[in-house]
């Protein structure tokens, strides 16, 4: 099972978090700290792997950013890591060429990626393209919903100036 | 994907331009992008909080804006700061009935929310009402909210919801109810038990996804009861068969593997399946050799899903064609560049080394790299393996390595587990005693309090017992060597409390018992500990202890006892101790100094730590003073029964006695006190019992001052602990350990040596043509690691008439005459010989030659892997059977040669460096070029 999922870029900023186990928030900050001290001091050549207080922590480098994942022990860490690469993918596709600034301004978007593709610490769904197709149906239905929410409360606001 | 691509820079464009976030968000993002410190960034996020409070108060804030507020609580949440405040808003945004708003709201819920939180009961109608919504996009969110958000107490409130939607029209609904239900299930395993026919039954959803979901919660539910689900193996081979058939849509296949996460799914369901079941792993073998054969090794995810299937390999019922596949596999994995497949390689050995014990044999070199690489999470995975396959011949190099690192790390989540194995490792497996102690000291002095206190007793307990055997001499000798290295350790700065308690202890005890060391040498010491560790009480109340028995000792064999200045502050500072055991520690040592030699003998008798202690329940050695009380007119006594009884017949005490007498609660009423009591019954009553009571609490401590130390700290000692190495076991362990020793012994002084006699046993002169470098110093340690029975792997590679020169070099001519097969060339004795050095520097390396030599002469293969398994199998039996008899030659020569073993044994050091030294003088340097060398080799 994944505990969570973290993506932190070079200079140890947190660019978004998931949880799938309970932390409070004050363990989260020190997962974070704690982790992002150890993985962005560790060379280019060695393992993606962290053993990290009974867990690991599989880690790949994308450009500036770092995507992180915490596994049980017993877990197939190649396996995370491509589940990592596939989420990469994933973002890649809908943003086109990701780059961390995607993710810095829509990081609610990743968020909306990431439910489809990870639900409670398990891989849910592993084609890329039927979780591209589900976002962009959501997507469309908030195109829409603006269009709508956009008219609306046009008239609102002249109706109540 | 194009459309995709400008669906997403749209969506980008559209969010930036006025709807989607305002400027003031998109600056506050930037802000914190451009922070240059974590303060800049807090001030940054706390003004941002503050803003956010104000806003989120105002009345009537228009839902598009609320909803943006909620986004920049996700953010500052995200960024480690409390939102808490704003927890509230998110809950209401997802009652609204707009989804994007809903969304908004449910996503900000599941970021915010543990399950355990207030607030989650206020979503749950939301929620039950969104699982009925006719817009499956709803639905959606609701599930993905259920599965962060509900706990134990709410499943049953939306839980016949979530089944229905099993049979949604739609995948991704019945996917995620799915999902759904697995989290339920780890919530709550009763929950859901009912339900397992529906996940069956999804098992042939006909969309993909759904079925790979459905794996979760059927790989839980297989591990929790494998039995009840055997009927499912044959769908699940075939399900992977048809997935690496490429049956699967065309849309799964990541890097043109066909859903390598679902096979990853079922290989592991099939490893829990197969595991001790013969005809289910009959019936996995086939579809597990395809996989071997089809997958591609030179992606990330075939190396995943390879891994996957030594795994479950590993697991199920072993098949030697597979396990070979397997091995292949690893030695792959092993060889690569990759850190990341190297670790795998040495995860993957460490499974197949229990079914396969040699298969580690010819990874040794690579095993030893990896154990020096500066990649620290492959040392410990190395570390890790060596642990699986420690044995009795190669312990001491184990722990020895072990300890280092555990020397060299910080982390004390790691540090904890490393010294718990050391301990474990040096339990099981210690050839001797003293080498036990030399190891739980350096345990102790790093690990320190890190170590779980039973260690510890364990230790104390080992001491004091010895060898179990009936030989003082040997008992008095380990203590001896206790002591010695406790004085030599106990000055150091800092040492853990535990260990200093062991210390104090075993220096009260045996301190003095040799005679080699003065008593006010040693109390000195305990005094020092005392003084240095001042904080400490548990410390300082075992070293006055210890104090307490050096004196007695001193006073029992009738020498003058002069209590050393800093012990006598030492006590006057306990007396008035706040802790009550120190009190009461330091007047017992106070009067125990006092009292003559005979009485302090029988107080604290000497070396009597193992002896049991008698209690005389009875107290009858009590009954002259009780004679004689009652002779001068003491009421005599009357027990408890025969009090309570005479209560109730003649209310005779008066009700404030009732207490004291009756012990269990009583129901029936009290009766009424009886207003013409007789008082003077009662006072009559007060003094006699007051005496009675001081004379039985106080004449033990009068007496027996320590006797009740004593008995607490035999307690102690007892506490509940499994001796591993005591009398039964120890036997079998010394004499186990001494023919490995033997054999260890041949190819750790003569590694090299050993190399000659193989080497030189092969009839080929092509040495001279290149010289691959070992760094012989990793040789040794392959050969003391993996040396058990046969010697290394090259060893093992040689024609069988290789093995007498060995043998002969390591001095077991009784070996000889088991191998006649191949009569040695006439030069080989020479060779052989230990004097021939300047022959011997070269020859590890002409004999890793005559290696590559062999595989291409003998069948025009480079496949070295297949070499191995031609001649390995063929060779080793008879290098087991030459160990065994080795063995039994070893026992009938007897006494000699075990302590032979033993002297060779002990701490080594000294011999470890002459073999350096002859290495060096043999002109091999050490170096670290083995790597390319095993490209050569094995490449």
């Amino acid at each position: 099972m994944i505990h969570f999922v973290l993506l932190v870029s070079r200079q140890g900023k947190v660019r978004l978090t998931k949880w799938y186990s309970p932390y409070t928030q004050k363990e989260r900050s020190k997962v974070i700290r704690e982790l992002s001290g150890v993985i962005l001091s560790r060379g280019p050549k060695l393992c993606n792997f962290v053993e990290w207080r009974g867990y690991k922590v599989v880690y790949k480098r994308y450009a500036s950013l770092y995507f992180c994942m915490c596994i049980d022990e017993d877990d197939n860490e190649l396996e995370v890591l491509e589940i990592i690469h596939h989420f990469v993918e994933i973002l890649d596709r809908y943003f086109g060429s990701v780059c961390e600034l995607d993710l810095i301004f829509h990081f609610h978007k990743a968020y909306y990626i990431l439910d489809e593709l990870l639900i409670a610490g398990e891989l849910q769904e592993s084609s890329k393209k039927t979780v591209a197709r589900i976002i962009s149906t959501q997507d469309q239905l908030v195109e829409a919903a603006k269009e709508e929410a956009g008219s609306i409360s046009n008239i609102i606001a002249q109706a109540t100036k | 994907m194009e459309q995709l691509k400008t669906i997403g820079r749209e969506l980008a464009m559209g969010s930036q331009g006025g709807f989607g976030q305002s400027k003031e968000f998109l600056d506050l993002v930037k802000s914190i992008g451009e922070a240059r410190s974590k303060a800049e960034e807090d001030r940054i996020v706390l003004s941002e909080i503050d803003i956010l409070k104000r806003r989120l108060l105002e009345p009537d804030v228009p839902k598009r804006k609320m909803k943006e507020y909620i986004i920049r609580l996700v953010y500052i949440e995200m960024l480690g700061h409390d939102a808490s405040f704003g927890y509230i808003h998110a809950v209401k945004m997802t009652h609204d009935d707009n989804l994007l708003l809903k969304r908004t709201g449910y996503l900000a819920v599941t970021l915010f929310l543990n399950e355990d939180h207030d607030l989650i009961i206020l979503i749950v109608n939301t929620i039950q009402k969104d699982l009925r919504s006719d817009n499956y996009l709803v639905v959606c969110a609701a599930l993905n909210a259920i599965c962060r958000l509900i706990n134990e107490e709410t499943i049953p409130a939306v839980l016949p919801q979530v089944v229905d939607l099993l049979n949604h029209q739609k995948e991704a609904v019945r996917k995620k109810a799915i999902m759904a239900l697995h989290r339920f299930h780890r919530k709550s395993p009763s929950s859901v038990s009912h339900l397992v026919s529906n996940f069956r039954k999804r098992l042939c959803d006909n969309d993909p996804g759904v079925m790979g979901a459905t794996l979760c919660p059927l790989f839980d539910l297989i591990s929790e009861d494998v039995t009840s689900y055997k009927d499912l193996v044959s769908s699940f081979v075939s399900i992977l068969k048809q997935v690496t058939e490429r049956r699967l849509p065309k849309s799964y296949d990541y890097h043109s593997m066909p859903a390598p996460f679902i096979q990853i799914k079922l290989l592991k369901i099939m490893a829990l399946l197969g595991s001790g079941d013969k005809s289910a792993s009959e019936m996995m073998y086939m579809v597990l050799g395809d996989l071997f054969r089809k997958c591609d090794s030179s992606t990330n995810i075939g190396n995943a899903i390879l891994y996957e299937c030594i795994r479950c390999i590993s697991c199920i019922l072993p098949n030697p064609k597979l396990l070979e596949a397997a091995a292949e596999a690893i030695s792959k994995f092993l060889k690569s560049d990759s850190h990341n497949l190297k670790y795998m390689g040495i995860d993957g050995l460490g499974r197949l080394i229990k079914i396969s014990p040699d298969i580690a044999e010819q990874h040794q070199l690579a095993v030893i790299d990896c154990l020096e690489d500066p990649d620290d999470t492959l040392k410990r995975k190395t570390f890790e393996l060596l642990y699986k396959m420690t044995k009795s011949s190669n312990v001491e190099v184990i722990v020895d390595r072990m300890i280092d690192y555990m020397i060299s790390i910080n982390d004390n989540h790691y540090k904890t587990e490393i010294a718990s194995r050391c301990v474990e490792l040096a339990e099981q497996f210690a050839p001797s005693n003293q080498w036990f102690i030399q190891i739980m000291n350096k345990v102790f002095e790093h690990a320190g309090d890190l170590v779980n206190i039973k260690v510890a007793h364990n230790l104390m307990r080992l001491i004091a017992e010895g060898f179990g055997e009936d030989d003082d001499d040997a008992d008095s000798k380990l203590r001896l060597s206790a002591v010695e290295s406790y004085l030599k350790i106990i000055s150091e700065p800092k040492l853990p409390s535990l260990f200093l308690q062991v210390i104090s202890w075993v220096l009260g005890e045996y301190g003095t018992a040799d005679g080699k060391y003065s008593a006010s040498y040693i109390s000195g010491k305990l005094c020092d500990v005392a003084d240095a560790y001042s904080s400490d009480e548990t410390v300082k109340g075992y070293a006055v202890s210890a104090l307490m028995k050096i004196y007695a000792f001193e006073i029992a064999s009738g020498r003058k006892v002069d209590v050393l200045p800093e012990c006598q502050s030492l006590i006057e500072e306990l007396l008035a101790s706040h802790s009550t055991d120190l009190q009461q520690r330091a007047y017992e040592l106070q009067a125990l100094i006092a009292l003559d030699a005979r009485a302090v003998e029988s107080i604290i008798p000497l070396d009597a730590s193992c002896e049991d202690i008698e209690v005389d329940k009875d107290l009858s050695f009590l009954n002259g003073y009780i004679q004689q009380a009652i002779e001068s007119g003491a009421q005599p006594y009357i027990s408890e029964r025969e009090r309570s009884g005479m209560f109730e017949t003649t209310d005779y005490h008066s009700n404030d006695h009732h207490e004291v007498t009756s012990h269990a609660l009583r129901f029936e009423a009290y009766e009424l006190p009886k207003p013409s009591g007789p008082p003077e019954a009662s006072t009559e009553l007060v003094p006699v019992t007051e005496p009675s009571y001081y004379t039985e609490s106080h004449q033990p401590i009068s007496t027996s001052l320590a006797s009740e130390r004593e008995s607490s700290e035999i307690k102690l000692r007892l506490d509940g602990v499994k001796q591993k190495w005591g009398r039964p076991s120890y036997q079998p362990t010394t004499s186990a350990s001494s023919t490995p020793q033997q054999a260890a012994n041949g190819t750790t002084t003569h590694s090299d040596g050993g190399g000659v006699g193989s080497s030189s046993s092969k009839p080929r002169s092509s040495y001279e043509s290149k010289k691959p470098e070992v760094d012989p110093e990793k040789q040794r340690l392959a050969a003391s690691l993996f040396g058990g029975s046969s010697s290394s792997r090259t060893d093992r590679k040689s024609s069988s008439g290789g093995h007498k020169p060995a043998k002969g070099t390591a001095n077991k001519p009784a070996t000889i005459p088991k191998d006649p097969v191949q009569p040695p060339p006439p030069d080989l004795l020479d060779f052989g010989e230990p004097t021939a050095t300047t022959v011997a520097a070269t020859d590890p390396f002409k004999e890793l030659e005559g290696l590559l030599d062999s595989s291409s002469q003998d069948g025009g293969a480079t496949d070295v892997m297949g070499l191995y398994s031609d001649a390995a199998p063929v060779i080793t039996t008879t290098t087991s059977v030459d160990s065994l008899l080795s063995e039994l030659s070893d026992s009938s020569k007897g006494n000699s040669r075990t302590y032979q073993s033993q002297t060779s044994k002990g701490p080594n050091s000294k011999e470890a460096l002459e073999k350096d030294a002859l290495v060096r003088q043999m002109g091999v340097n050490p170096t670290s070029q083995n790597p390319t060398l095993f490209k050569d080799l094995l490449g």
